[in-house]
């Protein structure tokens, strides 16, 4: 037993002398984070992060039998059908890419509720808007790769919203197409999207958005930093938060279990592009906000010039929201203070009631 | 505050066996997570293996027209997953082997002017009548077929 002991002190010491582990573990028990009655919102940073690592995981598994292409659907079918357990990997990526995107939009609404983007977390919030408008990318993405009928014309409409912008639009909605229409051409560059240039964009921002996190701790909400810093509680984060974090991601993975096989991810019928598109077609939930917006605008305004108010309005929403951090910037509670925190409950209650609307009019 | 008055060596025993009865529970469920995730991914990534598995118990291979090539020839085709030779010797004989080099696993060849069976990835060569290994690395000689020429087509199966 001493003999094991020695051995295993000396090889712990081999490796602290080369990679410094005291370090790492004195820093990491120094590192605390704020305990209050809100706490519950700083998991869902760590549940995104989580739920991320299993799309890489169940992605690198979907990759190894599909084939984008002529052949994206024969393969995706091969997956479901043949495959021992495909049809669980590929629920399982479908399923945890949606709870991805919602835990990421938890995250930020609570991160803008809890006003954590003021100084110094600005960049911290661009990164991780930056974050949510590539998850949401390859969401779009990801949906075309099984070329199914669903798949195929969520993709045709969704390309065609771009062809309302004067000049260019035409240009970078063929350009994203690969042709005029949606063809193998689209599987393939969206592949190429999907499995290299926006993991290579994320990744790299990923980290930067954690390194931020690491540096300037985790935000105090407002109610929090009027108290004075006596009466603040903060427990540390090795191992006592870490372990709660990993109990979420227990949750989360027991949720993703449950949802992957009692609800598997069904695969359409293959598309056929002289095929009608299938009556109650709409885009996923993520999208149906946006896609609510223009329809209720194509409404009261025939043709073009709807989707140009549609599209008009949806970036100066975004354009702000981006910029929330240059507006509302100092810790005593003004005017800017409550017009940010109203602007952030309009932008919820928005989305929340074009959504439901948009399921309801199916 | 009420609490009953303990030795710090009570304490330090109850602590001791509620970490290690936490540490047991964690590593048990660890494992069966790892087994519940393991399983699935190990049969969906051996699928192939269990394909070709399943593909090799066939018995018989029927190649129809194959009674039609030229004496002097081969005709390569699979049986089950694995590629296989049906030759068609100047005697009029006929013969068939497994064309999957008995060395590293190469498909071998068939060369009637120098009346012999070749791999060319190290240079076995095998004797085109037995299949026997004639020369080079080959450890053991080519699994032979037996062979049966119909009207339509060629049956072979396993010997």
């Amino acid at each position: 037993m001493t003999q094991i002991a020695a051995a295993s002190n000396s090889l712990y010491k081999w490796v602290d002398e080369r990679l410094g582990l005291t370090e790492i573990i004195a820093f990491a028990s120094h590192k605390t984070v704020p305990a209050h009655k809100h706490s519950f919102w700083y998991y869902w940073g760590g549940i995104s992060l989580f739920l991320f690592l299993l799309q890489c995981f169940t992605g690198v598994l979907l990759l190894v039998y599909y084939r984008p292409g002529i052949d994206a659907y024969e393969s995706v079918r091969q997956i479901n059908f043949v495959m021992h357990f495909g049809w669980l990997i590929r629920s399982a990526h479908s399923w945890s890419a949606n709870l991805f995107i919602f835990a990421i939009m938890v995250h930020m609404f609570s991160v803008f509720l809890m006003k954590a983007y003021r100084k110094p977390r600005e960049f911290g919030w661009f990164s991780g808007l930056a974050l949510l408008a590539i998850a949401t990318v390859f969401g779009f993405s990801g949906y075309l790769l099984p070329m199914d009928e669903l798949s195929y014309f969520a993709t045709k409409v969704g390309l065609q919203i771009p062809t309302a912008l004067p000049w260019i639009g035409t240009v970078i909605a063929n350009m994203l197409r690969g042709g005029t229409e949606v063809t193998e051409f689209t599987v393939e560059r969206f592949f190429a999207l999907h499995v290299v240039v926006l993991p290579a964009i994320f990744l790299p921002l990923l980290s930067f958005h954690l390194w931020l996190v690491q540096r300037h701790g985790n935000a105090l909400p407002p109610e929090e930093e009027l108290k004075p810093a006596a009466e603040r509680k903060s427990i540390p984060f090795f191992p006592n938060f870490f372990r709660k974090d990993l109990g979420m991601w227990l949750i989360s993975l027991n949720v993703l279990a449950l949802l992957a096989s009692v609800f598997p991810w069904a695969l359409g019928k293959p598309f056929d592009p002289l095929a009608p598109a299938p009556a109650g077609i709409h885009p996923e939930w993520y999208f149906m906000a946006p896609f609510e917006m223009l329809k209720v605008l194509g409404n009261w305004m025939p043709g073009a010039a709807g989707e140009i108010a549609g599209l008009l309005l949806f970036s100066t929403g975004i354009v702000l929201w981006v910029l929330i951090p240059f507006y509302d910037t100092t810790k005593e509670n003004g005017r800017r203070a409550r017009n940010a925190h109203y602007f952030g409950i309009a932008a919820i209650t928005l989305l929340l009631i074009t959504t439901i609307l948009g399921y309801w009019t199916i | 505050m009420n609490e009953p008055v303990k030795s710090n060596n009570i304490e330090e025993v109850t602590d001791l066996t509620t970490r290690r009865a936490f540490i047991a529970a964690a590593g048990a469920a660890g494992i069966v997570y790892t087994a519940a995730v393991g399983y699935p991914v190990y049969r969906y990534l051996a699928s192939p293996a269990e394909m070709a598995a399943s593909a090799a118990a066939v018995t018989e291979v029927s190649l129809k027209d194959a009674q039609k090539i030229p004496t002097g020839s081969a005709l390569m085709f699979k049986f089950g997953p694995s590629p296989a030779m049906l030759i068609h010797h100047e005697d009029g004989t006929w013969v068939a082997f497994t064309a999957v080099c008995t060395h590293l696993g190469c498909t071998v060849q068939y060369e009637p002017a120098a009346n012999r069976i070749h791999c060319a990835c190290h240079g076995g060569v095998y004797d085109p009548n037995t299949g026997a290994n004639v020369s080079g690395p080959p450890p053991k000689p080519l699994k032979r077929f037996t062979v049966l020429v119909n009207a339509a087509d060629v049956k072979i199966s396993r010997a």
